[in-house]
């Protein structure tokens, strides 16, 4: 019996280390495989040119409408999200800090909506384009990708208001401060690390995603000229460059898998490195 | 300038503030509203059953048979669940029970960089690495002829993409089990892995069906790296190593047809719809699962 139990035990310790490096391990084959691919095709050119004629045929080129395009996508929407977001996010923790079920309500209402796939806005984004006779533009793809990204934004920025004590609402408000004050130059001054990450979490997502902007952004070999043109983004031209049958073409595709990953690297090395920065504005109690 | 104040200032803020907070809470039911009337041509003209249930899809001649790409969704989101489950809680026993916690700081990272790869890249890794090793080690393995492209790469690439979103809810649950249980069991002589197995898995039992439950909505309506590797043959699948065709890859490949048939536009909402109907039901009912946890 007993050593049944110590065989059961280390059994069971070897097959949970081996999943655990076994994670780690495939995240290593990942990035070595993007990267291995990615720093052979990548190259100034492709980095600063738009697609030439002939380009899908393996003639000159590069990605730079793909890179400017998913950039703009991601700040616009960022922004947008950001704008009804905080708003909302303040709205539940100094409004509604007395309401405890409604604001469970709203959280949850918010936790179901983040978990909606996104290729569902991207199908709902187009059926409102069609009604409202929106063509496939940068605005539209904005919009489906705010909707996308909203509750994770919301969500994430709620977590981090949560967390300032109820102690500092009442010294704000013994001051003479109005709710409107509190919320706005007293709460977002004590949480601006957490708010900055919550947003460039929510960026990191709309730049990744392509399910949502593939109906609603359209693609385009040009860089636009306003908001209501089409627009590349970099997931799309990862997708549509691989299908190729060209092997010109689908280095392409490594060389924006690489871009695309390296930027959201960096986002969320950048997030990390925020937390640590503004820790001089926080008031600890 | 006019300059506005204090109370007026205000009002503006918080008019602003409930317009967005409604906007928000609405979202769902605008989402839902827009799809089903999108759809409600199909399902007008059609029974529910014969869309859900009819394996004939043929939009050119009005013919819609759902039933392949569910059950292709279906295939894809278990044989998924299957490979990740177990290897999300078998790491998260062993990075919260068994490690210092210095452990978890290298960890934590690497889930987040894993989370974060978008899934377009994950694809193309997948048609990179998994597509050839199916059809080069695994199909002829099986003594099976296959071009790679088919149910089971799907369901591996997913597998993977899910692991870091599973994995972090597993993780806080389990931390969130007070020490005082595992001292009291060790102090009745359990070893560290019976603690494990008949204290921390029973107690956290609701936390980790509803991880992996919301893992598999997760799953269910993943698209671009799915539609880059399952294959998209509308056909019922008969083994893992055969193509398939899921629900999100079928609106995702025929938006460009869309328009010239108004029934197929229709149908490609319904689509939408499914997924929209599965989601909420999963999340809802997990939502459930972890209230249940939290009263314990």
């Amino acid at each position: 019996m007993k050593i049944r139990q110590k065989i059961e035990e280390s059994v069971f310790k070897v097959l949970m280390i081996a999943s655990t490096y076994f994670i780690l391990l495939v995240l290593a084959i990942i990035m070595y495989s993007i990267f291995k691919k990615g720093v052979k095709a990548i190259s100034w050119e492709i980095l600063t040119t738009v697609p030439k004629g002939g380009y899908y045929y393996g003639k000159s080129g590069g990605i730079l409408n793909a890179i400017l395009g998913s950039l703009s996508l991601a700040f616009g929407s960022s922004i947008l999200a950001f704008i009804i977001g905080l708003p909302v996010a303040l709205y539940m923790n100094v409004f509604l800090v007395r309401q405890k079920k409604l604001v469970r309500l709203i959280r949850f209402i918010l936790d179901l909506v983040w978990g909606i796939p996104s290729i569902v806005y991207g199908a709902f984004g187009f059926s409102m384009m069609i009604f409202f006779g929106i063509q496939t533009s940068l605005l539209a793809g904005m919009i489906t990708v705010t909707l996308f990204i909203l509750p994770i934004m919301i969500r994430s920025m709620d977590e981090i208001l949560r967390t300032v004590p109820i102690g500092l609402m009442e010294a704000s408000y013994s001051l003479g401060s109005n709710k409107s004050e509190t919320a706005f130059k007293i709460f977002t001054r004590q949480t601006v690390s957490g708010i900055i990450t919550a947003i460039l979490l929510s960026f990191g997502r709309a730049i990744g995603d392509a399910a949502s902007v593939l109906f609603t952004a359209g693609y385009t070999d040009h860089l636009p000229n306003s908001i209501m043109e089409p627009v590349a983004t970099l997931p799309l031209s990862i997708f549509f460059q691989l299908s190729s049958p060209v092997p010109a073409v689908q280095d392409r595709a490594y060389a924006s898998a690489l871009v695309l990953t390296l930027i959201i690297l960096f986002v969320s090395l950048f997030s990390r490195g925020v937390g640590r920065r503004y820790h001089k504005t926080k008031i600890n109690f | 300038m006019y300059i506005l104040n204090r109370q007026q200032r205000h009002r503006v803020n918080y008019s602003w503030m409930i317009f967005s907070a409604l906007l928000v809470a609405l979202l769902p039911f605008f989402l839902f509203l827009g799809l089903y009337l999108k759809s409600f041509m199909l399902l007008h003209d059609y029974r529910l059953s014969d869309l859900l249930f009819s394996s004939v899809w043929k939009p050119g001649s009005g013919k819609f048979g759902f039933y392949p790409f569910i059950v292709g969704s279906i295939w894809v989101t278990l044989i998924a669940m299957l490979i990740s489950g177990p290897i999300c809680l078998l790491t998260a026993i062993y990075v919260t029970q068994y490690t210092k916690k210095r452990f978890l700081r290298i960890m934590h990272p690497a889930i987040d960089i894993l989370a974060g790869i978008p899934s377009v890249v994950y694809g193309l890794w997948g048609i990179l690495v998994i597509v050839p090793f199916i059809s080069d080690y695994l199909g002829p393995f099986f003594g099976v002829k296959t071009t790679g492209y088919s149910i089971l790469a799907a369901a591996m690439v997913l597998a993977i993409m899910i692991i870091p979103f599973i994995l972090n809810i597993l993780i806080e649950i389990l931390r969130s089990i007070p020490d005082a249980l595992k001292e009291a069991s060790f102090s009745l002589g359990a070893t560290q892995w019976q603690t494990v197995k008949s204290v921390l898995l029973k107690k956290a039992l609701p936390g980790i069906i509803a991880a992996f439950g919301f893992g598999l909505a997760r799953a269910f309506g993943e698209t671009m790296a799915v539609l880059m590797v399952v294959g998209n043959v509308v056909k019922l699948p008969k083994s893992m190593f055969d193509p398939g065709y899921t629900l999100p890859s079928l609106i995702a490949n025929n938006y460009g047809e869309m328009l010239s048939i108004p029934q197929y536009d229709s149908a490609l909402m319904f689509a939408a719809l499914i997924l929209l109907a599965v989601s909420l039901f999963f999340n809802l009912l997990m939502h459930f699962f972890i209230e249940r946890y939290n009263k314990f």
